[in-house]
This record gives structure tokens, C-alpha cells and sequence, in this order.
């Protein structure tokens, strides 16, 4: 697929979504908001997972993306939704760009503790600090855009269109991103890291621009996050929401960028009903689910269709 | 990474079948939506999974499942005799509030706008009460929440559709403190045990600004804030037992307090120390015979072995443990009822006055704002936060292993009256412990 008609492609995505959305009840468009915003979190992964790695601590800056906006909210009175989302993908993108350099050292099992380490210090720093809620953490009321308040049923549509474009541009860029000579370059470093190095590309220096991609994504993540759910805490950093980051980007292989948010609502919308329907038993239907996912999709939601173009040996990259 | 054969075609029907029940299950959820006339949907969000289950979240899912029943047939005792909630029958659709706050956002939504209940009873953690009132709010919404601790959900904001109908936590440990001061305890030093998250600090506060005005020459020796869900306390009940204080206070709950009790008192702790509890009725039946005697401990209410013997009490009390096979209700199963009948009083009340149709959620917040009504745990009167915060009567006593009925009992009971343990509508708890009470009438124990 050339970058044009990539683009193209996305665009027409997106305008189609936007259409759906008119006719989404008002449940589901929330639903798919968290969705989107959970998904390009999992995004975030899959660009550093494509260099072999994977990050635990996603929710590390999800939770500073997420923070960062919440705070812009109520402490410096910036109500306008799209402000407080790039301030939280900044304020992520900062402290990937800070601590990428020194992760990008570390390979495999090590890189992932380490994040995972990361995000834990960070949950157990705002747990002790009652500032911003301690444990419970704190609301933040409905925001603005372009200087309307964003309620009722109009505000639920516009927060779906909103996450629909920022995570569906967010995910275009990323998608030109892997198909650039530097996106290429990380597939390069998965096979073979070595010999990346001496045909004399630096694959720290690649490492940690994924990193810092990455946290950036996360941060986006968390700041639609917080916009939509009206609430932050702690857990945003837990070790668990960043597992099901993880678990997203692995249901959906690491083939292709929409598989994330496929499987990113699939996720949502089985825990949805499991919850209500078998509200005793309902993480075993989730996990049935993910079991289900493993065994007969073991590369991803994504193989379905994006696999098979893959498969051809010219354009698979995983061959050292 | 390269994909096996993978069997497309049979899970592409698979998931074509799964769709068409996905889809079926949508339409019969319409149709069934459609006859909502005659009943009344509550959505019950209470934890059926996780730490919080065992001790707080099942006992309540057991409490709201023996009131419907029994409201259900019309069996309750007057003034609740009239079947389901103003001759609608109650229909529960019980959600688990595991899985934390974004979680709950999300079901909140689904509970209102795609099972269309009308009003939602839940909420035990004070983390999933802070984030769902709001929710409730924009949406326009009926929302009680029934047993949460932290007093911030209407001190820091106020609200039309959103309803508390039980104390919060404040009155655990004023009550607590007046407690030990009526009884002349002494507490010239106390060490604290606490978790590290909100439940635990915010009751670490309010009990070290109760003390500092009922025993002001009193010093505090270890202050320990042992993770949520540590288990393991053989460091804390070593600090514990060096201190030697006069007194040992602690907020732990559930798996953790059990945890802990059981491996402080082999080592003799308790002997040496007082053990004062704010809320530990819940693990008097697990414990049995190895909860120490002599314990000062609290409910978060009038409630179990604590509640006062009145006709309500006595058939909720009686009805429950039947229905359980021998287990008595304690605080989250007692929270929920009065939670459920304070729907029930408010729908009435509500359909006296617009002329016996089903409520909009206006009428019910309209109805429900400041009212008063029994409960198998004493009066719940809504007179904080607008009349949107109740405040009920308190108990605190101490344990006795009784070997001849095989059970854990509490005597030297004293209930507290709600204005003597709450402060008045005009005044954050904080501020109230801290200026000394301005207010409380403690004039009536009524032991």
C-alpha cells in the first residue's frame, strides 16, 4: 500500500466512523471512546514491540499524559479539550524522551522490568500524595471545545469524533511511521541487532525515538482517557492496566495498526456484556476469550487479513 | 512470527454465529425493556470478586437479594408491606464494582442507557463513589450510593441526582474515641495500624484529631502504613509489640484484618495493648473463638450483634440468617437494606405525589432529599450535603468469645446518637474534629 493511498484509506476510515457514530447509541459511543483512547496506548506498545521489545510500564505514561491534562484542568482553569490533550501528550513525550535514552540500553527481559519498575514508582508516588486524591484521585468536570461545554448527548457525540480523529491521526502517522526507512530499521533491529550496528545505525538512538513515540501515544491515551471518563487515579499506572495495554497489542499482532483498536473495543465490548451477564464469572469469560484469541489466532487479530500479504518472504523482515 | 495456518473459514462462521447472538440477545433485551411499566430496574453494583468480596461485597448481594425477595411478595414488615416499590416489582441487575473506577464509569453508562434501570443502589469502594457521582449528574440520573467511606463525595461537591444513605466515615472514629473516653480506657500512648490508601489514611486522620480533643496528654508511638493487601504484618506487629503501647488502633479490614489479628495475637500483642477497631463486625463469624476478647470494635453503624432490638431489626436480623443458613447480617448487608428501603420510601413518596406513576429520577431526588426512615439499623435521617448525605446511629462494644453458644459476642454496647458522632450540615469533618466538636448533642447514650 503506497503512503497516499494509506492515507486515503484512513481518511476514509475515519469519515465513515464519524458517520457510524450519528447512529451509535449514546453507551456505545462511549464505549468505543474509551476504546480508541486505550487503543493507541497499545499503539505506543506495538512501536516499540516491532524492535522485539515489550514495554509493562505503559501505564506509566498513560498515567502522566493523564495527569498532566487533569491537573491543566483544575489547577490552571485550561478547559478546552484539545489544549488538555496535547499538553498530556507532551508532558508523556517529555519524560519518554528523559527516560528512552536510559531504557534503550536494555534489551529483552530487562527493558520490560524495568518499565514495569517505572510505572510501579510512579503509582506508589501518587498513591502517598493526598495533593492530587491519594488513592481515591480526584474528578475533573466536563471540558469545552471551541468554547461549548461538552454535555449531554451532542458532548458524548463530539468526544467520539474527537477520539475517533486525534488516536485515528495519531495511528496514520504511526502507520507512515513503520513504512519510513527508520520504521523499517526497527523490524531490522528485531531480526538482528547486531548487525544493525555495524552496517552503522545506532540502535539505542532508534530505541529510544520508539520510546519516546511511544510515551507520546500513552500520553494522548491518558489525556482522551481522563477528557471522556470525567476521573483519574492511581491505577492508571498500575501493573495491570499496563498488562492489558500489553494484552491489546497482542491480541492484535503486530501486523497492523487498526488490529489494535479491533482488538482494543473487542476487549471492551466482551468485558461489557460478560460483566453484566455473568457477573460472577465474568473475567473467566474474558480470559476464554483471550484463550480463544491465542489458540486460533496465535499471530494477532491482525493476521486475518493483514498476515497473509505479509507471509510473502520479500516484505516479512523476521528472517535474519 | 509467521502465522500458522490458521482455520479462517470455520471462526469466520463462528463469529458470524456469535454476532446473530449478540444480536438476539439486543433485541430481547429491547423487548423486555418495552413491559418496564410494572417493574421497577435497579441496577446493584457491589463486589462479587476481589479483596473487598468476601467481607463486604457478597454480604451485601445477599442483603439486597433476601429485601427484594421478601419486598418482592410483600412480605416485609409495615410501613414497607406494600409490594416492590409502590406495587412495582423490583428487578435487580447486579453488576461487580471490580475492576476499578474507569471500569465503573463505563457499567454506570451501560446500566442507565442501555438496561434502562431506574435508579442504581452501589459502591463500596470510595474510589468508584468519587468517580461515578458525576456520571450520575450529567446524565440526570438516580444514583444511591450505599456504603463508601469518604466524606469528600458531598464536601467537595454538591449534587441533585446523587444520594448517600449511610454515615461516612468520620462517625467510626468520633464514636470510636467518645467510646474509650466514656469508658475511662486508658490510652496514654497508642501505636496505629493503618493501610496505605485512602480508607486508611483518611481514618488514621480522623482518629488522631479525635484523640488530640478527648486525650489531649495522649502520644502516639508507631504509626505504621502497611500496604493494601500486605498479608504479611510480621514487621508492623513486631514495631507494634517494641511500642508497648496502652492502646493499638487500626482501620485494617477484611482479608488484611483477619491476617493480621491472627498473627499478632500468638505473640501476645493483644494481652499487652488494647485493640481498638474501627470497623471489624465483619470478621467477628470468620475469626470465631480466635478474635481476642475484650476487643473495642465498631461497626460503621448500629449494626449485627451492635443493633438495637426493634420489630424491623428483628425480622431482617431473623429472616436473613435463615435465608443464610445460619450466618448473621452484618455492615454491608444492614448498608444495602437501608439503602433499598430508602429507595422504596422515596419512590412512595414520590408516587403519593404525581399521582401513582413510576417516578422521574427529578421526583425521586425530590422525594428522597432530606427524608427520614427506619431501617433495620435505626433511623437514617439525610441531613448533611443538602440533605443528600445521611447520618444514623452508631454502636461500638467489646468482644467475648461465648464457648456455650460457639459464637463471638459483644457486650458493654453503647450507641452513639448521629448528631452526637456527625458534624452539622454546615461543616467539613476535619474542621469539626479539629474545633472540638461544635454542636454534637450527646445528651441521650440510649444504651
Amino acid at each position: 500500500m503506497s503512503r497516499t493511498v494509506l492515507v486515503l484509506v484512513a481518511a476514509g476510515l475515519m469519515a465513515a466512523l464519524l458517520l457510524i457514530g450519528l447512529a451509535l447509541p449514546r453507551w456505545l459511543l462511549f464505549l468505543v471512546t474509551l476504546a480508541a483512547s486505550h487503543g493507541i496506548v497499545s499503539v505506543g506498545i506495538l512501536v516499540i514491540m516491532r524492535g522485539g521489545l515489550v514495554s509493562f510500564g505503559q501505564g506509566l505514561v498513560f498515567a502522566i499524559g493523564g495527569y498532566a491534562a487533569a491537573l491543566s484542568f483544575t489547577q490552571l482553569g485550561i478547559t478546552d479539550v484539545i489544549v488538555l490533550i496535547l499538553i498530556g501528550t507532551a508532558a508523556a513525550a517529555l519524560v519518554g524522551a528523559a527516560v528512552g535514552p536510559l531504557l534503550a540500553r536494555y534489551t529483552g527481559i530487562f527493558f520490560g522490568m524495568l518499565t514495569l519498575a517505572l510505572s510501579m514508582v510512579a503509582y506508589g508516588v501518587l498513591i502517598k500524595s493526598p495533593a492530587v486524591g491519594g488513592s481515591d484521585g480526584f474528578n475533573i468536570p466536563r471540558g469545552t471545545l471551541f468554547g461549548v461545554r461538552l454535555e449531554g448527548a451532542g458532548g458524548d457525540y463530539a468526544l467520539y469524533a474527537l477520539a475517533i480523529l486525534v488516536t485515528g491521526i495519531a495511528a496514520t502517522a504511526v502507520a507512515l511511521h513503520t513504512r519510513s526507512a527508520r520504521g523499517l530499521m526497527t523490524r531490522a533491529i528485531h531480526g538482528n541487532g547486531l548487525r544493525v550496528e555495524y552496517l552503522g545505525t545506532s540502535v539505542q538512538s532508534v530505541m529510544a525515538i520508539n520510546f519516546t513515540i511511544a510515551a507520546a501515544l500513552g500520553g494522548l491515551g491518558g489525556a482522551l482517557t481522563i477528557v471522556a471518563l470525567g476521573h483519574i487515579e492511581p491505577t492508571f499506572a498500575f501493573w495491570t492496566q499496563s498488562g492489558e495495554f500489553v494484552f491489546v497489542a497482542i491480541l492484535a499482532g503486530s501486523h497492523s495498526v487498526t488490529a489494535v483498536f479491533i482488538a482494543s473495543l473487542a476487549l471492551e465490548l466482551v468485558r461489557s456484556f460478560s460483566n453484566l451477564y455473568f457477573p460472577n464469572t465474568w473475567q473467566m469469560a474474558l480470559g476464554l476469550f483471550l484463550l480463544a484469541i491465542i489458540l486460533f489466532l496465535p499471530a494477532g487479530i491482525g493476521s486475518l487479513w493483514a498476515g497473509r500479504r505479509k507471509a510473502s518472504p520479500s516484505s516479512g523482515g523476521e528472517t535474519p | 512470527m509467521s502465522s500458522p495456518p490458521v482455520p479462517s473459514i470455520g471462526l469466520r462462521r463462528l463469529a458470524g454465529r456469535m454476532l446473530a447472538a449478540a444480536a438476539a440477545l439486543t433485541i430481547g433485551l429491547a423487548a423486555s425493556s418495552a413491559q418496564a411499566q410494572e417493574t421497577f430496574r435497579v441496577g446493584i453494583v457491589t463486589f462479587l470478586s476481589g479483596p473487598a468480596a468476601e467481607s463486604f461485597g457478597v454480604p451485601a448481594r445477599h442483603g439486597a437479594e433476601f429485601l427484594i425477595e421478601q419486598l418482592n411478595r410483600g412480605a416485609a414488615p409495615a410501613p414497607y408491606n406494600q409490594v416492590g416499590f409502590g406495587g412495582m416489582r423490583i428487578e435487580p441487575i447486579i453488576v461487580d464494582e471490580n475492576g476499578g473506577a474507569t471500569k465503573q464509569v463505563q457499567e454506570l453508562r451501560n446500566l442507565y442507557q442501555r438496561e434502562n434501570v431506574d435508579a442504581v443502589v452501589g459502591y463500596i469502594s470510595s474510589g468508584d463513589c468519587l468517580a461515578v457521582a458525576p456520571v450520575a449528574e450529567e446524565l440526570k440520573k438516580f444514583l444511591i450510593l450505599f456504603d463508601c467511606g469518604t466524606p469528600r463525595i458531598f464536601e467537595d461537591a454538591s449534587y441533585r441526582y446523587v444520594f448517600r444513605t449511610s454515615a461516612h466515615a468520620t462517625q467510626d472514629n468520633v464514636a470510636l474515641a467518645r467510646y474509650m473516653r466514656a469508658r475511662n480506657i486508658n490510652a496514654g500512648t497508642f501505636s496505629m495500624i493503618n493501610q496505605d490508601y485512602a480508607w486508611g489514611q483518611d481514618s488514621r486522620s480522623d482518629f488522631v484529631a479525635a484523640m488530640q480533643q478527648l486525650y489531649p496528654q495522649a502520644t502516639a508511638n508507631a504509626d505504621l502504613l502497611p500496604k493494601f493487601g500486605a498479608g504479611q504484618y510480621g514487621t508492623e506487629i513486631s514495631a507494634l509489640a517494641r511500642a508497648n503501647s496502652n492502646v493499638i488502633y487500626s482501620s485494617l479490614w477484611g482479608g488484611d484484618l483477619q491476617a493480621f489479628i491472627l498473627q499478632g495475637a500468638p505473640r501476645g500483642v493483644f494481652q499487652r495493648s488494647q485493640l481498638v477497631l474501627s470497623a471489624a463486625d465483619h470478621v467477628l463469624q470468620p475469626l470465631g473463638e480466635r478474635m481476642p476478647n475484650g476487643t473495642i470494635i465498631g461497626a460503621r453503624g448500629a449494626y449485627g450483634l451492635m443493633s438495637a432490638d426493634t420489630p424491623l431489626n428483628r425480622w431482617f436480623f431473623d429472616g436473613y440468617s435463615q435465608a443464610r443458613g445460619g450466618v448473621y447480617p452484618v455492615q454491608a448487608a444492614y448498608r444495602v437494606t437501608q439503602a433499598l428501603l430508602g429507595l422504596k420510601a422515596a419512590v412512595e413518596k414520590a408516587m403519593a405525589a404525581n399521582g401513582g406513576k413510576k417516578p422521574t429520577p427529578e421526583q425521586l431526588a425530590d422525594a428522597l432529599r432530606g427524608l427520614e426512615w427506619d431501617s433495620p439499623g435505626g433511623l437514617i435521617q439525610m441531613k448533611l450535603g443538602n440533605g443528600h448525605q445521611a447520618i444514623q446511629t452508631m454502636a461500638i462494644g467489646r468482644t467475648r468469645w461465648d464457648a456455650a453458644r460457639r459464637q463471638v459476642v459483644i457486650e458493654d454496647i453503647q450507641r452513639f446518637a448521629a448528631e452526637c458522632v456527625n458534624p452539622p450540615a454546615n461543616m467539613r469533618s476535619q474542621d469539626w474534629i479539629k474545633a472540638g466538636f461544635p454542636g454534637a448533642k450527646c445528651d441521650t447514650p440510649g444504651n
